[in-house]
């Protein structure tokens, strides 16, 4: 199966783990990666405002890649997952934005939210299958007791993400179960861990990661997993004494593709 | 009753509609920025009702929004006020020289380990 594959910045800087082991696993699972070519950064968050056009040229770009190619468009990070998959429900809903950007890029097929925007999650959900992930485990992870932090970005707003119910999700939870872990629930999981305000006011990011560790803690977790680099960043940046990881990690431990010489 | 022309342009760029708001005080409960606020999310919604948008448009309020959606999928009305607060912060850093953060403000914000994405994702927040 090949799909398109939308990396993003910190994945190819800061957060090269996310990156290298969604690849090593994919392949173990029998999936291909294709990365979009010349794709550029998503800007990180998605902006509401129905007249801003440019800071959403680039996701429309590999939006129309993907389509072009008849596949589905796969991210890992949380925060491209997110302005992709908003930038391409507002490509389908509000028409004036969409003429406007069809124009600004001068398509010739104008472009109206063809394509599919799958997370990595959802890809190892409903097109792999965490039956065929948990055949395919070597290291089972029996006995660990992990939990999950989904933060903002994955589950909302749900009425465009739909990738889970936003308030109970179990996405991740299956994972950990299908790679033979113990998942550990807890109520912070989907409350924000302070995101961007880290550069500006990292008091804030302190407190909002602390109760999230805390929380997770108090709940038997000896590790976190996460799909978003700067979730991973303020949980670790504010004190945290377990292990937060890129869920691609963890499955590529488990899969028994993670060598040690990488990332 | 008649609305000014800024009031017309938040409502329009935001797509939101002030007057379904039932005051619950749900989308302040579930704001994690909320004691950083001077303005809280149900007062931007309640403001730009009334068309009192002028302090909002000087408060620091617009930078501690985290647009972590928490009061656009927890508003029972669907009332979804972060894109109020949204409209409200483009409106203020559109104006030259109004960018909350410069390029030159980076390095000093800076360590070792934080992500590209903390720093593009401040930039669309702060700066046009
Ligand atoms: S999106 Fe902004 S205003 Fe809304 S709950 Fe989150 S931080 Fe508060
Ligand atoms: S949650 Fe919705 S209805 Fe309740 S105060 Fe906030 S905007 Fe108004």
């Amino acid at each position: 199966m090949k799909v398109s594959y939308f990396p993003g910045c910190t994945l190819k800087n800061k957060a090269k783990d996310l990156d290298t082991y969604a690849y090593k696993s994919a392949e173990a699972l029998g999936v291909t990666l294709e990365e979009i070519e010349n794709w550029q950064c998503c800007g990180g968050v998605f902006t509401t405002a129905k007249n801003e056009v440019a800071t959403k040229l680039s996701s429309v770009r590999a939006l129309k890649e993907a389509a072009e190619k008849e596949q589905p468009l796969v991210t890992v990070c949380s925060a491209c997952h997110n302005v992709i998959k908003q930038t391409n429900h507002a490509m389908q809903n509000e028409k004036e934005f969409a003429d406007k950007v069809n124009r600004y890029m001068a398509n010739e097929t104008p472009y109206a939210g063809e394509a599919e925007v799958v997370h990595y999650l959802e890809m190892l959900r409903d097109m792999v299958g965490f039956d065929a992930v948990k055949e395919k485990v070597v290291n089972a992870l029996t006995g660990k007791k992990i939990a999950a932090y989904y933060g903002c970005l994955l589950l909302r707003p749900s009425k465009v993400m739909q990738m889970d119910d936003a308030e109970n999700p179990t996405i991740m939870e299956d994972l950990i179960a299908a790679l033979g872990a113990t998942p550990v629930v807890y109520a912070k999981r989907n409350e924000c861990c302070g995101g961007y305000i880290a550069m500006e006011s990292p008091e804030l990011a302190k407190k909002n990661s602390n109760e999230v560790v805390e929380n997770a803690k108090a709940a038997g977790a000896e590790m976190i997993i996460t799909a978003c680099p700067l979730c991973r960043y303020n949980l670790m940046k504010n004190g945290t004494d377990i292990p937060v990881v890129y869920f691609t990690e963890l499955l590529a431990e488990a899969l028994g593709v993670k060598e040690d010489t990488n990332a | 009753m008649h609305k000014t022309y800024l009031q017309e342009e938040i409502i329009r760029m935001s797509g939101v509609n002030p007057s379904k708001c039932m005051r619950c005080g749900k989308c302040s409960a579930s704001c994690p920025a909320y004691d950083e606020m001077e303005y809280h999310p149900h007062q931007f919604v309640n403001m730009v009702e009334s068309g009192d948008i002028e302090p909002l448009l000087k408060s620091e309020s617009l930078y501690k929004c985290l647009s972590c959606f928490a009061c656009i999928e927890r508003c029972p009305r669907g009332v979804e006020p972060a894109k109020l607060v949204e409209a409200v912060r483009l409106t203020a850093i559109r104006k030259q020289g109004a960018n909350h953060m410069t390029a030159n403000d980076v390095p000093a914000l800076l360590d070792d380990e934080m992500p590209q994405q903390a720093i593009v994702s401040a930039f669309r927040k702060y700066s046009k």
